[in-house]
């Protein structure tokens, strides 16, 4: 019973810290390029990536399963190349929860490189402070508030990750089966007190992380949670 | 003002007549394909009376019936779900019918060459096998039975690959993302050419489909019962693959 539990919990954990891991280095990345680049399409680079803010997880699972899998051209050449399956694979559940919590990361990150005070960043410029210095030391340390927040929400979306990740990943015990799946599935068979065990389990690292969101960074956590970031 | 009232309350009644001849019949997922063809022929054979078909895992049914789902027919995969329905008081045993016979298959991509497993010990040595949830899902209540009777299941059970009802896991040996699956010898032939069967899996009980009326249903909904167990709907069943009682 608490192996039943603690598996799934570790799984999860491992896979939304993966997922977040990611998103960061790329939310980041094309928050920064948004914000502060002009170029052909940017406007439907940014719609694009709010896509999985807005369709049904179902949909950016199919799109996955697609893209990803063996019969498809990238998918096989994965495999072909690298050996690598992300389909019922630990990687695919990683992959699946990254996509559809990454404009968790990209929204906020935006909003607060635009925030910036360019004459900041010039000032750096007059000193001498070559272009990724200035990233560095003086652009990124007036964001990161607003980009920690937004890695904490990708990170409570990639744990909740149910969707995507039951399509891509499926359920394979101790590898891809997260608490959402188990939880699903133990109320699928009636088994009532497994599910309740898993659900309050759930409930409580959710509180635990909103806690510590909070401590972490009132202000932009708050401000993003109203949707302003 | 008056007339708008009037054609108003007219449509409203129409509506709600309507909607009191609605029968839903929950039902296993093998079972799908062939009732989407017989609804059309009992709503043909008792106008007024509509079908919802409700497929899914037999033990992802049973959770709704219990739960109070509104639904007047359940057909299961098996009768251990059927059984529990049963117990639960949802169903009564004189109701109870045999609809159709399946036999079990293991299942391979078509594509897939020379090396197709013949026995379960071949299928032991594939990477990738997809099952049905044994929880919930009876093809994989099946297969579970079939590998603990030959003392395989210890061997196989890390390479399984859970799918949440057999359609599931037909879906994945089409897309050739497992090596293998459980499925039905029903589903194979839905499958689009996209999968075949390697062989029969030989199972310990064999597998029947019962349906049954549930308590206090509609009386429509045991007239549909037995449209299923008529020729015309036998038919039906028999040219999908299934055994007939």
């Amino acid at each position: 019973m608490l192996d039943a539990a603690w598996v799934p919990l570790a799984l999860t954990l491992k896979v939304a810290l993966w997922a977040t891991a990611l998103d960061l280095v790329v939310g980041v990345a094309i928050g920064y390029a948004l914000a502060r680049t002009r170029f052909v399409g940017r406007n439907l680079l940014d719609a694009l990536l709010t896509l999985p803010m807005v369709l049904p997880p179902t949909v950016m699972g199919y799109y996955l399963l697609v893209l990803l899998g063996r019969q498809s051209a990238f998918g096989g050449w994965l495999f072909e190349t690298f050996g690598l399956r992300l389909i019922f694979t630990w990687q695919g559940a990683v992959i699946a929860a990254a996509v559809v919590s990454l404009p968790f990361v990209v929204k906020p990150a935006r909003a607060a490189f635009e925030g910036v005070d360019a004459r900041l960043e010039q000032a750096a410029r007059t000193l001498g402070v070559h272009e990724f210095g200035v990233f560095c030391r003086v652009t990124l340390p007036l964001a990161w508030r607003g980009i920690l927040a937004g890695t904490l929400l990708a990170f409570a979306r990639a744990l909740g990750e149910f969707g995507a990740t039951l399509m891509v990943a499926g359920s394979v015990p101790g590898q891809t089966q997260t608490l959402s799946i188990a939880v699903y599935e133990a109320v699928q068979a009636g088994q009532d007190a497994q599910a309740a065990t898993l659900t309050a389990l759930l409930s409580v690292v959710a509180v635990v992380l909103l806690l510590a969101v909070g401590r972490l960074a009132r202000g932009p956590v708050a401000a993003a949670a109203r949707g302003g970031a | 003002m008056r007339r708008r009232l009037t054609l108003f309350a007219c449509l409203a009644l129409a509506a709600g007549a309507s909607a009191a001849q609605e029968i839903t019949v929950s039902a296993g997922a093998s079972l799908g394909p062939a009732l989407r063809e017989i609804a059309p022929l009992f709503e043909a054979a008792q106008p007024g009376v509509r079908v919802r078909l409700n497929l899914g895992a037999s033990g992802a049914l049973l959770q709704q019936i219990t739960v109070g789902a509104p639904v007047q027919v359940f057909a299961s995969a098996d009768d251990e779900t059927m059984d529990q329905a049963q117990a639960r008081g949802l169903v009564r045993a004189d109701d109870r019918r045999v609809l159709v016979l399946n036999r079990l298959v293991l299942a391979v991509p078509a594509d897939r060459g020379a090396d197709v497993p013949r026995t379960l010990a071949g299928a032991a040595q594939l990477r990738r096998v997809a099952i049905g949830l044994p929880a919930s899902v009876p093809a994989g209540r099946y297969a579970r039975a079939a590998l603990d009777a030959a003392g395989l299941w210890p061997r196989i059970e890390p390479q399984l690959v859970y799918a949440q009802n057999v359609r599931q896991a037909l879906d994945y040996i089409v897309r050739a993302e497992v090596d293998a699956g459980f499925v039905y010898a029903s589903d194979v032939g839905i499958a689009g050419g996209g999968a075949r069967a390697a062989f029969e899996v030989p199972t310990p009980i064999p597998i029947r489909y019962p349906i049954a009326a549930l308590r206090d249903a509609l009386p429509a909904a045991q007239r549909f019962v037995d449209f299923c167990l008529s020729a015309p709907a036998r038919a039906v069943f028999a040219r999908h693959g299934f055994g007939l009682p």
